[in-house]
């Protein structure tokens, strides 16, 4: 039987600012004890054309996404002051409210604009923090995650990650019946969501260099796999030296020097560690298990890594000089793909319970493993860079989606996505000031 | 990817003649676009089956997947005429080429997974040069969970995924 095999592969770096993504994010659990906030809509009354974003709802969404807070529906305000002169706390107290947020946008110099708020203790009656900064139109919601960044350091005492963004993988049935990968990153909130590679074989392993510049994935365009890594400002990339077998699973040493990759060249998979300027290759692993899905320590002195050496896939560590792995997991038959949280205290990793694939904390010190969500087939577990939040991907129906859940697994999400199937999230680290 | 998603069916549909466009409903001729919109032809030349061995159903090279346990790379009993078989037409013919093409089913990790595909990929590639397949004339290629033959999210789906597939690029 003769036949025509076309195999077109249609790969295109995507420049084009997509239309935002059409996004929902429903809080499936959240805590009793968030704290009530006020975030009053902000004035901008002297900007002409008024503005595309509504910096209030933008803040109030990302700190209810948080868990740690509550905002006041806008229809129980009292009043809605947009001067600190024309604050009256005892109306806010009146709504139980424990802090207040407002603000107002202006013009400024040479088409900017200028976004000015004010965060109160409702009770104290006092000014908590103060701010004005300078905006482009365009780069509206940028200020308002930057805003809440600010205002929950302040009441919580932790850096906020709402500025951050993420990388996922796509996959769509085209009409013509031919699946369509991309890379997307978009804001953490979900919007703005832009592909940078599109292929018609799959894409997989999206990961953040540390300065959040580039992002290195698995691409199967050429039928196997290579490795690449992508300036997320130009589109420009280059491709790894790839090799016989796997080529996969990459991950940036935090000082951005090296990457930690698994390759099979000389036999089964392996670790190894690739020199950014050299270009060199240096194997770090030797079983004749599988090795693979590394992941660096904060302090880039170690890797963690899932192998099945002992027989079934479990956590092991190495030091980045080599020598001997230890094991690093020893509940249940089934951990894999671990990755450190930022503090290097604990690691998340996909954790096997009753045949169910779930995302679970390990905490290093005490060896307690927390089982953190309840689905059957979680994974690619991705903690934000201040620790507080880990994004997966999970099922919903019959459609992959990505969730996030606190570190505590008090508080859980889901972000429902355009982009037909939607995994393997990656947050990025804080953007570089 | 035709190729395979043809061979799979070619599995369940035994008496199937060569020539046939599988996927076509028993259109002799036709060509016919499949779930991945590639477009393929089937020659008919107006003699009957030519009886190519890689697709005569009546013998273990028309079996071109074979399929395995959760977590495994162990290549099960029943499959062991099938890669004698193909092994026995490489030592043959050796001019001719296949990719030893490895899968998983969707649970558990995904780079574990194209890691577990290639040890199934590379197992079957052992059994194959024990029979004499020389070297260059096979390639494994781990393609992990990313292409599932089929969507459902239980074992009636997961049992088709976990597959090595046989893929003569010549053929």
């Amino acid at each position: 039987m003769l036949k025509t095999i076309k195999k077109v592969l249609l790969l295109s770096i995507m420049f084009s600012f997509a239309a935002s993504a059409a996004l929902k994010i429903e809080i499936t659990q959240g805590l009793s004890t968030a704290q009530p906030i006020a975030i009053v809509p902000f004035s901008s009354e002297p900007v002409i054309g008024g503005l595309a974003v509504d910096i209030a709802q933008v803040v109030s969404d990302d700190l209810a996404r948080s868990g740690r807070f509550k905002s006041l529906s806008r229809t129980d305000m009292l009043s809605r002051p947009t001067t600190f002169e024309s604050v009256n706390f005892r109306n806010w107290q009146a709504l139980g409210q424990d802090n207040l947020l407002i603000g107002q946008v202006t013009a400024g110099l040479n088409d900017m604009l200028l976004v000015q708020f004010y965060l109160f203790d409702v009770y104290k009656n006092e000014q908590l923090m103060g701010f004005s900064m300078p905006s482009s139109r365009s780069g509206l919601r940028n200020a308002a995650h930057r805003i809440s960044d600010l205002v929950y350091e302040k009441l919580t005492g932790q850096k906020g990650a709402f500025s951050t963004r993420m990388a996922y993988v796509t996959s769509t049935q085209g009409s013509n019946g031919k699946i369509e990968y991309k890379i997307q990153v978009a804001d953490a909130d979900g919007y703005g969501a832009k592909a940078i590679v599109t292929s018609s074989e799959p894409l997989m392993s999206p990961a953040w260099s540390p300065r959040g510049d580039k992002i290195s994935y698995v691409s199967y365009e050429r039928r196997r796999s290579s490795i690449y890594t992508q300036t997320l400002r130009t589109g420009a990339r280059e491709k790894l030296h790839s090799f016989k077998g796997i080529n996969g699973a990459p991950s940036w040493s935090p000082d951005g020097s090296q990457l930690a990759l698994t390759l099979s060249k000389d036999g089964s998979a392996d670790i190894y560690l690739y020199n950014v300027m050299t270009r060199a290759f240096r194997r770090l692993t030797r079983s004749y298990a599988i090795d693979t899905e590394p992941n660096w320590s904060p302090d880039g002195r170690q890797i963690i890594f899932t192998s099945n050496r002992g027989g079934k896939p479990q956590i092991y560590k190495i030091s980045v000089n080599g020598g001997k792995a230890s094991r690093v997991t020893f509940e249940g038959s089934y951990n894999a793909r671990a990755s450190y949280s930022p503090d290097g205290k604990t690691i998340t990793m996909v954790h096997r319970v009753n045949g169910e694939y779930r995302i679970a904390i390990l905490d290093l010190k005490t060896g307690f493993t927390n089982v953190l969500t309840n689905g059957r087939l979680d994974e690619s577990p991705t903690y934000a860079p201040n620790g507080s939040m880990i994004l997966y991907s999970t099922k919903d129906g019959l459609k992959s989606i990505l969730a996030a859940v606190s570190s505590d697994g008090k508080v859980r999400q889901k972000l429902r996505l355009q982009g037909g199937e939607v995994r393997e999230p990656a947050w990025s680290p804080y953007k570089q000031q | 990817m035709k190729t395979y998603q043809k061979l799979v069916i070619s599995l369940f549909l035994s008496t199937t003649l060569a020539g046939c466009s599988l996927l076509g409903g028993g259109d002799e001729t036709g060509s016919n676009t499949g779930v991945d919109g590639a477009n393929t032809s089937g020659i008919s030349d107006g003699s009957d089956y030519s009886g190519h061995p890689l697709d005569n159903p009546s013998s273990p090279l028309s079996t071109k997947v074979i399929y395995f346990a959760l977590d495994s790379s162990v290549v099960e009993p029943q499959y062991e005429a099938v890669l004698a078989a193909h092994g026995a037409y490489l030592a043959a013919n050796t001019s001719v080429a296949v990719i030893v093409e490895g899968h998983a089913d969707e649970r558990g990790t995904r780079e574990y997974n194209v890691a577990l595909s290639e040890q199934r990929a590379k197992t079957v590639q052992n059994l194959l040069s024990l029979q004499g397949a020389a070297g260059n004339q096979t390639e494994a290629v781990a393609l992990g969970e990313e292409k599932p033959v089929a969507m459902g999210h239980d074992e009636s789906s997961w049992h088709l995924n976990r597959r090595v597939e046989l893929i003569y690029p010549a053929h």
